[in-house]
């Protein structure tokens, strides 16, 4: 107890601090997660509008594995990006193993089926809704999907956030593929595990109570947001 | 342009899960009328609506249209408006943009904003308006989109007396400016405001297609008549 009472001190000395090493390792999560998902919102939320949209044999089997993959172990991505990118691997001679770019690739391959799979389900109870008066007006159905898209934009936003949440969780993936590398590729999970192994407590508590914090500041501008949508747009 | 009426219906039909919703229903519908559909709730009305203007596809008969292409030349309000997470402007620019329509989209949108008095609330969220507010919306959309044929499915059936007769004076003002109703109603006292044509719906049959007049004074059928003095039918 006491040992962790006098980490849980050094810790909040560190935050208070605004220690170097902390902020870059922070910096460096909030950007390769960022990335990330950018990289998968941009790819996952049109394939979600044309999934709820479109009428195909299978598509509820495509559904089905869709909503099964949001539970994707990280190390399995992690090792599939890793088999992708290793200098063997068909994206080899891109040199992206071990680089940020290769981080955020992995945790987007992640958190694809999370927003893609949330923003299905969004756009296909809107479409219940929207049908009739879209097709009224005779719009096509990429129109439809732009349409509401944008009219989701808040309840949509929620399930980004959902994805930033996971990628910025998470370890396994990030270790495999990003390395760990001090200064490089490490951020605040694999910096966490390293120092939890190497017995340097209050990096670790530090970085996890940081990492905590950004988790709840996440949920809470999910609700800011849907909040503020209820209230101005109905 | 090319009138898209008169419209021919012969014989259609609709028959969802072996239930014949509409049968053997045939009509013309020449321009300029108001055409009021009345009958009993479950008599099919709206159903045959959506036939007309192609919502629905009929699992028997014809329905044929004066011109090539007329579903550009329809548009239609329904009893709940459905509204996009935009300024109220914003949305009949919608509708303009999917119509395709080219150049003074903004000049026209306002147009058809200050012709059903809600001109001063082009900028709010469209979602915020109240019910009343929301349906004269509804028919400013239509009007921007200068249909030669408004279809309307109880427009009224959720407002209250006041709403109700704002909007019946924008549907008399579409008529005068050059639109053909047609509009379904289980509100005698509306149809009797309203109707220049009578199309009276039993069932999912046409018991009745006559003068308006006609039909109040002297309806042919039992049921018609039943209907008018207020009995109850199913």
């Amino acid at each position: 107890m006491q040992d962790i009472l006098q980490s849980l001190g050094l810790a909040f000395n560190l935050m208070w601090r605004l220690d170097p090493n902390l902020v870059a390792i922070a910096t460096l999560s909030l950007k390769v997660s960022g990335g990330a998902v950018l990289l998968a919102a941009v790819l996952a939320l049109p394939f979600g509008a044309w999934l709820a949209l479109a009428r195909f044999p299978g598509r509820d089997a495509v559904i089905a594995v869709l909503n099964g993959m949001m539970g994707l172990p990280p190390v399995v991505v992690g090792l599939l990006v890793y088999l992708l990118l290793s200098r063997a691997g068909p994206l080899g001679p891109l040199g992206l193993l071990f680089t940020p770019a290769a981080m955020s690739i992995a945790q987007a391959i992640l958190i694809f089926p999370i927003i893609a799979a949330l923003a299905r389900q969004v756009i296909e109870d809107a479409w219940d809704e929207y049908r009739e008066q879209l097709l009224s007006l005779n719009a096509t159905r990429w129109q439809c999907a732009e349409a509401l898209l944008w009219d989701m934009r808040f309840s949509l936003s929620t399930s980004v956030l959902a994805g930033f949440g996971r990628a910025v969780a998470e370890v396994g993936a990030v270790m495999i593929v990003g390395g760990n590398i001090d200064g490089v590729t490490r951020v605040m999970t694999t910096a966490i595990a390293l120092e939890t192994s190497k017995g340097d407590l209050p990096l670790a508590l530090a970085l996890g109570l940081v990492l905590i914090f950004l988790v709840v500041c996440i949920n809470f501008a999910a609700q800011a947001v849907k909040s503020y949508a209820r209230r101005r747009h109905g | 342009m090319t009138s898209i009426l008169p419209l021919s219906v012969r014989d259609l039909g609709f028959t969802i899960a072996g239930h014949e919703v509409i049968q053997g229903v045939s009509l013309d519908l020449a321009a300029g009328s108001r055409t009021v559909v009345l009958g009993p709730n479950g008599a099919g009305k709206s159903v045959l609506l959506r036939l007309l203007h192609g919502l629905l596809q009929p699992t028997g008969g014809t329905l044929r249209w004066a011109a090539a292409d007329a579903r550009r030349h329809q548009a239609m309000v329904f009893q709940r408006p459905v509204m996009l997470r935009r300024s109220a402007l914003a949305n009949i620019r919608f509708a303009l943009d999917v119509a395709g329509a080219k150049g003074e989209t903004d000049a026209r949108a306002r147009l058809a904003l200050d012709r059903v008095g809600l001109g001063p609330l082009a900028e709010r969220p469209a979602r915020v308006l109240s019910g009343g507010e929301q349906q004269r919306l509804a028919l400013a959309r239509a009007w921007a989109l200068q249909p030669q044929v408004l279809f309307l499915d109880e427009p009224t059936a959720s407002l209250d007396p006041a709403a109700t007769r704002a909007v019946e004076d924008v549907i008399v003002a579409m008529h005068q400016a050059g639109a053909t109703i047609v509009m379904t109603t289980h509100d005698i006292g509306q149809a009797r405001r309203l109707a220049t044509d009578l199309l009276f719906l039993h069932q999912g049959r046409l018991i009745e297609a006559t003068p308006a007049e006609a039909f109040f004074a002297q309806p042919r059928s039992a049921e018609a008549a039943a209907f008018i003095r207020g009995e109850l039918l199913w």
